[in-house]
């Protein structure tokens, strides 16, 4: 399937990926009312240490331990895709527990939050990928 | 194919999805103590908080029996596994033949023998939903409630009703809350923080008996109650596999496939006992996550596959009243110790390796830390001040990362 990697090598730091996270997230037609003055809680993440910078979001693993490990049943795999249901999630965080990226988060609404490669939202394709600059960030088969 | 699966909970449920994964046509009876769609059972704790409901806490959805070819035998419960003849017999004399059984029976409540607790009227377990039921009926009225453990099943009741009840006292043996997961100064951390929600707390002590509407504690104090949860541990229910002569210790004895020393049969989940990776001792682990993974690893095995994996190990991820603690591992070896505020961090290393870690407060991320116990990483291949600053990947090599990050998860 495909899935959104990342190379380091090509990351500006400059965390425009976890803008369009947060845009595409955030239910908003307009960039500037999703996120003028608002604290973002985007679902990919930038590490950053000196000249090392990249960017962190679900795997979407072949072998999902945070599904799994999921206690309500919330967490679901389809056609590869890992989604929460933010209905059914009591924000235990056993996910959070699980997941060896560190991909799951709390969410500011309750519940977590995780990447899910945006086929739940407006964009249809993984916003990050559309907004790097750089091509750092790529959604393919690998 | 023939499968039964007796229990109807996470373990059942990993079965039915393992079996699955191999097999589509074979035909699975699972036979249900209780009667109720599988649902989640820590999750009774939220369900009298409120931030859940009874479908809602469902483990998986409504047609999860129909659409993955299973039979639920709801509110039957399997009495005598027969392993010569290979069949299960019921309560209602009935009979089920099987080619590969499962028995995932969970755990049972240990009410330690108290002195006049047949005489308390309002007493309650807190493991089922109809405990959960039972209990929430009890407290329609704001009553003062007595609660016997200061483990994860009591401090998960007292959170969950903390809003109902009149007052909550909890009384343990032990001298600090816990004391199966936190060290002295995380439990106390925790402790204070539930004191300040008005949980009351009385360690150190026991019930010496019940007369009246009280209790009388060793120590000397009456604590008045109306209402009782005995929440003192639970119990693997290895009957059903012990009387058709499996191997059984504390928990059924199972291999990393679930097969115990009957053939054809399997147990996951909470009756069992399974090697901790962390120690390589066998040991019983009733946690959720492992009881779905032994049980997938199970059903895998029942339809002629390998499905099993060495990673049990100790695990919790729980929170009281908005603080999350975070547990994994076993707490020996040196210590890296990080606090600051209401946050707490400790990680164990040892060999190289990291062990276990406690964390409160500030807990994300914190799979890192899991997988590098897991994993056994050698500590010496990362950057050992990063990982112990915050669980970041940036404390691997950049080989490692390219590993991580851009090869297939």
């Amino acid at each position: 399937m495909k899935r959104v990697y990342v190379n380091e090598k090509w990351c500006l730091a400059c965390h425009l990926c976890e803008y369009y996270c947060a845009f595409a997230n955030s239910g908003e037609t307009d960039m500037v009312k999703a996120l003028k003055d608002v604290a973002i809680s985007p679902r990919i993440r930038i590490e950053q240490q000196g000249d090392i910078s990249f960017a962190v979001s679900c795997r979407h693993c072949t072998e999902p331990l945070c599904v799994k490990a999921c206690i309500s049943g919330a967490l679901t795999q389809t056609d590869g895709v890992i989604a929460i249901d933010r209905d059914k999630c009591v924000g235990c965080y056993t996910c959070i527990l699980s997941c060896p990226y560190g991909a799951v988060m709390p969410s500011p609404q309750g519940a977590v939050q995780k990447c899910e490669l945006c086929v739940n939202n407006a964009q249809g394709a993984p916003a990050c990928v559309g907004g790097c600059p750089n091509r750092a960030i790529v959604f393919e088969e690998r | 194919m023939e499968y039964v699966i007796i229990g109807n909970s996470a373990a059942a449920v990993g079965c039915v999805e393992g079996i699955r994964q191999r097999d589509a046509a074979g035909h699975i009876t699972i036979v249900s103590q209780e009667a109720f769609h599988t649902y989640s059972r820590p999750l009774i704790s939220y369900l009298l908080l409120g931030k859940t409901d009874e479908q809602r806490m469902k483990y998986r959805p409504d047609d999860f029996y129909e659409k993955n070819g299973c039979t639920l035998l709801s509110g039957r419960r399997a009495v005598r596994v027969d392993g010569t003849a290979h069949r299960v017999e019921l309560d209602d004399g009935t009979a089920l033949p099987y080619d590969k059984l499962l028995a995932a029976t969970g755990s049972v409540p240990f009410v330690p023998p108290m002195e006049g607790l047949e005489q308390v009227k309002e007493r309650f377990t807190f493991y089922t939903l109809a405990d959960a039921r039972a209990l929430a009926a009890a407290l329609e009225k704001p009553r003062r409630v007595l609660i016997v453990g200061a483990g994860l099943i009591g401090l998960k009741c007292a959170e969950g009703i903390l809003a109902r009840a009149s007052s909550i006292t909890v009384v343990d043996l032990a001298d600090r809350i816990l004391p199966s997961i936190l060290d002295e100064e995380g439990a106390a951390l925790v402790q204070r923080h539930l004191e300040a929600q008005g949980v009351r707390f009385i360690l150190g002590d026991s019930v010496a008996r019940f007369d009246g509407d009280g209790a009388r504690l060793k120590g000397g104090q009456t604590i008045p109650f109306d209402v009782l949860v005995t929440a003192v541990g639970v119990r693997p229910n290895v009957s059903l596999l012990k009387e058709a002569g499996a191997q059984v210790q504390r928990g059924v004895i199972t291999d990393v496939h679930g097969r115990t020393s009957l053939p054809e049969v399997y147990a996951a989940g909470d009756c069992t006992q399974s090697v901790d990776t962390v120690t390589g001792e066998s040991r019983v682990l009733a946690l959720l996550p492992n009881a779905y993974m032994q049980g997938e690893a199970a059903g895998i095995s029942m339809a002629g596959g390998e499905g099993g994996v060495d990673r049990a190990m100790a695990l919790n991820a729980i929170g009281f009243c908005g603080l999350h603690l975070m547990t994994a591992g076993v707490y020996d070896g040196e210590v890296y110790e990080k606090k600051d505020g209401s946050s707490y961090k400790k990680l164990f290393y040892a060999d190289n390796r990291l062990k276990g870690y406690i964390l409160i407060g500030d807990v994300q991320r914190a799979g890192i830390y899991t997988a590098l116990i897991r994993d056994k990483t050698p500590l010496d291949s990362l950057d050992f001040e990063l990982i112990c600053e915050k669980p970041q990947l940036m404390a691997f090599t950049r080989a490692e990362r390219a590993k991580k990050l851009g090869g297939e998860a």
